[in-house]
């Protein structure tokens, strides 16, 4: 039993810390897009801003996409609730809230990170420093998970932060393709140019598998193979397959705890079943992009049925 | 006049209680022990130790500092001590009971009604309410000052939600990291016990009609108190819920919180939010802090509320002046503390003894608390006092003076070695079916050199407090 609070407290905490660090490998993904000279820069830093889903707060601070300006937004601005520092600031709020709930080594890893990167972001970061800041960002939310997973017990407290991380992730990699799905139709060109080739890679980029792509398929990228990697496959950590199964696993173990099924139970198990009885060529038959759209609301829903059945709504 | 300082007497001698730790003070290397303030300070820092300042948007949460240098009390003066804070509550206690229901000392002509009757500390809604196990104040604070080798006061009883308690804990447990091997060589009376002895004392005086392990919560009001991390701290210890107004609702008559399984109903609530934002339907009315319904719950003895409502006129610092008589009256002998002498600014004679001798006496508002809207008269300038003697002269009734003390000090460390700094200590003492004090408690310390105000909010740092097993 925790307290409604708390469990609210855990799961937006572990959304927080899992969001600041996509917003850092988007902004990764953005740098290189924009340096590749044959791709439009600006479009490149639009399309970002829609994968972290603020394009609607930035356009109505800014006019222009540009480097300095997008990476500004996604990583200091105080406005927009996305930002990593506004991330970090979020988690953090809620792990002091939680403190009870967390081991002395989960919350200070927490605690330092916020420490860290309101220093490090006290300031806005030159271009040139770019890389090395995203690098610490993704460094510290590797600490915290490092931390978490090491130090805490198995039990509800895990699975409420384990399920708002699987929700975070689940949403921003439908999220990071339902944006890009057009360059993954293979309709438009088998054969990639080399601008498909920077697009595929930059969405492999953004979820941290360019690399291990390679190791599943192929040298070469290839659309169908991109989009079953993060969709299908079930072994790719931020594959919406791999989220959904966590999902559910996390939400058996309360089933069972609490001995009491709700109906965000039955919900998780039958989109898991969507992602594991599908291929990718039906998918792409019947739209890539109904496919993920509707993903992402089902994922919202899911989120507000978890929230109802343990009472932190 | 050179205050008494508890570690070197006038000529340079080393007092008894302080000879092993000097010993070895003498022994170390100066940059060593400047490096384990450092790492007391990170310690501090990471933990998240740290206390909110209102009104301070720039450093919205600060560090206590902390000073490396234990302030020790002999396990004698802690006996005398003891026998006194613990005469203290009971009359504390007593005396609550006897205000709300038959108002015996009144009747006695010992202490005016009006200090009653327009004070809002004193609540209507508890009259002829008994709490459980006849406890009112359970957790107290009682600040005492020392000024002589065997001169101490209570400076103030804080009866309703003293706070502090936390960083006694986490002091010690600090400085056993730093100086495990003093450790060894001082017998120290340990504190570690605190809130397994709260948890008890709370349990205890659960509604007698709980069954089995009683329930307890404690209550915050949320992250952005300045005392959060001690609310964090003290549920963490005890294993029982932090929980906040929003959590918590009053369903079939008792006051139950919000769980991942539904409603659960809470027996004893350790609640650190005033009185005043307890019960919107009783109090304020805009209070999100508390509880709708939970003074009908409480007065229909199904849950226990510690500190119980209206414990608050107990630590008024108009009533303070009467405490030697409320002691005498409860217990039947004289009181084994001393007060500060006070000068009640209500009556004639003594505020024009007070505006005339200003510049001698420490002024306080006899509401406040935390250091603030005080005078301390000899470090004011002349500016200063004249503004505060309007202040006093527009409402008299809201001050009380007492002389300056010549607080004692014990030794801090600075750049320049070891210097001596006034110091309070606040012993932290449990009532319910028995009295617990653990021994010690936590010291504050005026961190600049003469200042007697040793408040966090003001610029104060505390100290480990060691109490000799001997």
């Amino acid at each position: 039993m925790l307290l409604g609070r708390t469990a609210n407290g855990l799961y937006w905490m572990f959304r927080y810390i899992e969001r600041a660090e996509n917003m850092a490998r988007l902004i990764d993904a953005g740098l290189r897009m924009a340096l590749t000279k044959t791709s439009d820069a600006p479009e490149e830093w639009s399309s970002v801003l829609m994968s972290a889903g603020v394009k609607i707060g930035y356009d109505n601070k800014y006019n222009e996409y540009n480097a300095s300006l997008v990476s500004d937004f996604l990583l200091r601005d105080p406005g927009n609730p996305s930002s990593v520092m506004s991330c970090v600031e979020t988690a953090r709020s809620n792990a002091r809230m939680v403190r009870t709930a967390l081991t002395r080594e989960a919350w200070e890893s927490v605690n330092e990170t916020w420490m860290i990167l309101k220093s490090t972001l006290a300031q806005a970061v030159p271009e040139t420093d770019l890389p090395r800041v995203l690098d610490q960002i993704k460094r510290e939310t590797a600490i915290i998970r490092g931390a978490f997973h090491g130090t805490m017990l198995r039990n509800e407290i895990f699975n409420f932060a384990r399920i708002g991380t699987f929700i975070e992730r689940a949403d921003n990699t439908a999220r990071i393709l339902d944006v890009k799905y057009y360059v993954l139709l293979p309709s438009i060109s088998y054969v990639g140019t080399t601008l498909d080739n920077f697009q595929w890679e930059s969405i492999l980029r953004s979820v941290s598998a360019h690399r291990s792509y390679r190791w599943v398929y192929d040298v070469e990228y290839n659309p169908v193979n991109i989009a079953d990697y993060l969709i299908l496959n079930s072994r790719m950590p931020r594959s919406l397959n791999f989220c959904y199964s966590n999902i559910v696993d996390n939400l058996k173990y309360l089933a069972s705890d609490y001995g009491k099924r709700h109906e965000c139970h039955d919900m998780s198990e039958s989109i898991m079943i969507r992602l594991e009885n599908n291929d990718i060529r039906t998918i792409f038959d019947n739209g890539l992009h109904e496919f993920l759209s509707d993903l992402i609301y089902q994922t919202n829903s899911l989120s507000s049925k978890i929230a109802a059945a343990y009472n932190f709504d | 006049m050179k205050p008494f300082d508890e570690m070197i007497k006038t000529g340079g001698d080393v007092r008894l209680p302080y000879e092993q730790l000097k010993c070895w003070l003498d022994t170390q290397n100066p940059e060593r022990l400047a490096q384990k303030a450092l790492d007391a300070e990170n310690v501090f820092r990471k933990t998240g130790i740290t206390f909110a300042v209102y009104g301070d948007e720039e450093a919205a949460e600060r560090l206590i500092p902390f000073d490396i240098i234990p302030r020790i009390i002999t396990g004698n003066e802690w006996r005398r001590l003891s026998q006194g804070i613990e005469q203290r509550v009971m009359a504390l206690n007593a005396f609550l009971d006897d205000i709300y229901h038959r108002q015996e000392i009144i009747r006695a002509g010992r202490i005016p009604r009006e200090l009653f009757t327009h004070n809002d500390a004193y609540l209507p809604e508890m009259v002829g309410f008994r709490p459980p196990g006849n406890v009112y104040t359970h957790i107290i604070g009682v600040d005492i000052v020392r000024t002589e080798e065997n001169q101490f006061y209570v400076l103030e009883d804080n009866a309703r939600t003293p706070s502090g308690v936390s960083y006694m804990l986490e002091n010690r447990e600090t400085m056993m990291q730093l100086f495990p091997e003093l450790f060894q060589q001082i017998k120290v009376r340990p504190v570690e016990t605190y809130p397994k002895l709260l948890r008890q004392s709370l349990a205890a005086v659960a509604p007698p009609g709980c069954k089995g392990t009683p329930t307890i919560a404690v209550l915050t009001p949320g992250i952005y108190n300045s005392a959060y991390f001690e609310h964090a701290f003290l549920a963490d210890q005890m294993g029982v819920e932090l929980v906040e107004g929003s959590d918590l609702k009053v369903e079939n008559g008792k006051v139950v919180m919000r769980t991942t399984e539904g409603n659960r109903a809470i027996d004893v609530l350790y609640r650190r939010v005033d009185d005043s934002f307890l019960d919107p339907l009783t109090f304020r009315r805009d209070s999100a802090l508390g509880v709708a319904g939970i003074m009908d719950v409480y007065r229909s003895g199904n849950i226990t509320i510690a500190n119980a409502p209206g414990t608050g006129i107990a630590d008024d610092k108009a009533l303070y002046s009467y405490m030697p008589e409320i002691v005498e009256f409860y217990t039947g002998r004289k009181a084994i503390l001393e007060n500060v002498p006070t000068h009640r600014c209500s009556e004639p004679d003594t505020l024009k003894y007070v505006l005339e001798n200003l510049a001698d006496l420490v002024v306080k508002e006899v509401h406040g608390s935390g250091g603030y809207g005080m005078l301390v008269g000899p470090a004011a300038s002349k500016k200063e006092c004249e503004a505060f003697a309007l202040k006093l002269k527009a409402n008299p009734k809201n001050y009380i003076a007492q002389p300056t003390l010549a607080l004692s000090t014990t030794p801090i460390m600075t750049e320049k070695g070891l210097a001596p700094r006034h110091v309070d200590l606040r012993p932290f003492v449990l009532v319910s079916d028995r009295i617990r004090i653990t021994p010690g408690g936590l010291t504050r310390v005026a961190l600049k050199e003469g200042s007697l105000v040793v408040n966090s909010s003001q610029g104060g740092g505390t100290k480990d407090t060691w109490v000799l097993d001997d």
